[in-house]
């Protein structure tokens, strides 16, 4: 089933660095979809696109569609709050709020308007196993978020994101700060998500992208270079530019 | 590495520069070192010298009647308490409008104006910062007091009101860079983070960016405050000069002084060395122990920030 679908997506920022050409690609739902190409292909701004947290950015033009369930999310009448609620996004560099480790999950659901303390804990129980941090802080919980390692703090990043039980979750390179060990243990997390989430994946590494890749993308200067089955593309790429890059003949 | 004229400029000149380096150094340290001592004697000298001219007020003037309700310099009654809730309700009052202002502004610059109004709005605001404040007492007497006046129908617009907004004024600038600051310093993937749990632009504002920018904005209403305290002329100017004590809600409407305007008012005609010479002193030392106190707290609370944020790292 295909959740998300790129249509002719075009974008340029105002200082003209990075931007989209024309891109059109199909995110199928239960599956990881990676992004992946060097340094200022457009993977993060196509990522953005997704929760519309581009709409911060200072960009210049926009085009092309972006469907969510087949309904345009580019659309200015779309409830941005609604949809980044639906869409949820983990950072590059683990970005903990200042609060305790509770305080991060429950932030939310408590914009939701969700008060209830059982509902909370229930939540915070169930998004913490989730993202496989429950063993490790929930004796914890009232402990400055601050304090985690950085493994543990991005995995309470993908914790406060489930906790708002999205459909979509998005990851810009979730593993670059990381060690083998947590980005194992993040990795494992999201193999164990995709059973009930539509999960697109920028990976930090071409190795990575291999590793976790149901579906992939090469994205190149802002062009969609290929998409296809992770297993197909990485070992009998279509493309000349793409088999370069992942014998790493560039990049 | 070479220079256009081939000598190398690695190589030769470094151990000579090396030792000629050194001695510059120890020069620099110790000029560094003197100034930075010195700033601390002049301080000390400083309040020496306000202790040696103000004690003698403790031993001249009953201390009941020094901390009474009556300033009649003239009579002989120096009781300094009409000037210090004249400072207080001034300063309150200011606070109360520079504050909410003062933050606002600085979230309007920091998170909700494009960027080119808050290219011209910042400088623009650091400018009325440098307004002499005499600038503003003269606006102050001209045009706010008389509206005062009609508006609230008053006997005079020379009150703690209009001395209250127009420090409001001068402490703004201070608090809007400040906090503008802070909040600029806020990592932009906090704000990212909030949006992403679905967070509306106010309540990431709100709940995340400003929090977390909470020491730099408390120092920022710190200093605003203690610009407030020191400020001299422009209330001198606008507050109506009338020692009476403020104590009642009414007061703010009425004339009152304030400490720094009393010392600036009467010191240049007493006698020196004569009891009031004294007392006025003694105020300079009380608004020297009030400064003290604001800044103590102001640093204490960036101190205890730090050390917590210390604590959690370690």
């Amino acid at each position: 089933m295909d959740k998300i679908v790129v249509d002719n997506l075009t974008l340029q920022y105002t200082d003209g660095t990075e931007s989209l050409r024309g891109v059109s690609m199909t995110i199928p739902a239960n599956a990881i979809t990676v992004l992946f190409g060097p340094a200022g292909g457009g993977k993060s701004s196509l990522l953005r696109c997704i929760n519309r947290l581009n709409d911060l950015a200072d960009v210049k033009t926009v085009s092309g569609r972006v469907l969510l369930d087949g309904v345009n999310i580019l659309d200015p009448a779309t409830d941005v709050v609604a949809l980044r609620r639906k869409v949820g996004m983990v950072f590059a560099r683990p970005v903990v709020l200042p609060f305790t480790i509770r305080g991060n999950i429950t932030y939310g659901l408590e914009l939701m308007g969700i008060h209830e303390a059982a509902r909370l804990d229930e939540a915070v129980e169930q998004s913490l196993r989730l993202a496989a941090l429950w063993d490790e802080v929930h004796e914890r919980l009232e402990d400055p978020a601050i304090a985690l390692s950085g493994g543990q703090q991005q995995r309470l990043c993908l914790a406060r994101s489930l906790a708002l039980q999205p459909e979509v979750i998005l990851l810009d390179e979730p593993t670059s700060g990381l060690d083998p060990i947590s980005t194992g243990k993040v990795e494992a997390a999201l193999q164990e998500l995709k059973k009930d989430y539509t999960i697109v994946l920028v990976p930090h590494s071409v190795q990575q992208a291999g590793r976790t890749a149901d579906f992939a993308a090469f994205l190149l200067q802002g062009e969609l270079v290929e998409f296809g089955v992770g297993k197909d593309l990485f070992t009998r790429p279509s493309d000349q530019r793409t088999e370069d890059y992942v014998t790493g003949r560039f990049g | 590495m070479k220079d256009p004229d081939g000598k190398s400029t690695l190589g030769d000149r470094a151990p000579e520069a090396g030792r000629r380096f050194n001695w510059g150094e120890a020069i620099i340290t110790r000029l560094i070192q003197l100034s930075g001592y010195s700033a601390i004697v002049f301080v000390g000298l400083i309040f020496l010298f306000l202790v040696r001219q103000g004690a003698p007020a403790l031993f001249e003037t009953p201390l009941a009647e020094l901390f009474g309700t009556r300033w009649y310099p003239i009579e002989g009654y120096f009781g300094v308490l009409p000037l210090l809730t004249g400072s207080l309700i001034v300063t309150v009052g200011a606070m109360a409008i520079a504050v909410p202002l003062g933050i606002g502004t600085a979230m309007f610059i920091s998170e909700i104006a494009p960027r080119w109004v808050r290219e011209i709005l910042k400088p623009l605001v650091e400018l009325l910062g440098g307004l002499p404040s005499v600038v503003l007492g003269f606006l102050g007497i001209l045009v706010l007091s008389p509206y005062l006046r009609l508006f609230l129908d008053l006997p005079t617009g020379l009150t703690a009101l209009a001395g209250s907004i127009l420090l409001g004024g001068i402490a703004l600038p201070t608090i809007v860079s400040i906090a503008e600051d802070a909040l600029d310093a806020v990592p932009r993937a906090y704000r990212d983070a909030a949006l992403a749990v679905g967070a509306t632009p106010w309540q990431t504002m709100w709940g995340v960016t400003l929090p977390a920018a909470r020491s730099g904005v408390l120092t920022a209403v710190l200093l605003g405050m203690g610009r407030a305290v020191g400020e001299t002329m422009a209330v001198m100017m606008v507050t109506g000069n009338a020692p009476v004590l403020a104590v009642r809600l009414s007061s703010i409407v009425s004339p009152v002084r304030t400490m720094t305007a009393t010392i600036a008012a009467e010191m240049g005609e007493v006698a020196s060395g004569s009891p009031h010479y004294h007392v006025l002193f003694f105020i300079g030392m009380l608004l020297f122990v009030i400064s003290l106190v604001v800044n103590v707290i102001a640093s204490a609370v960036v101190f205890r920030q730090r050390s917590r944020s210390e604590r959690i790292l370690s």
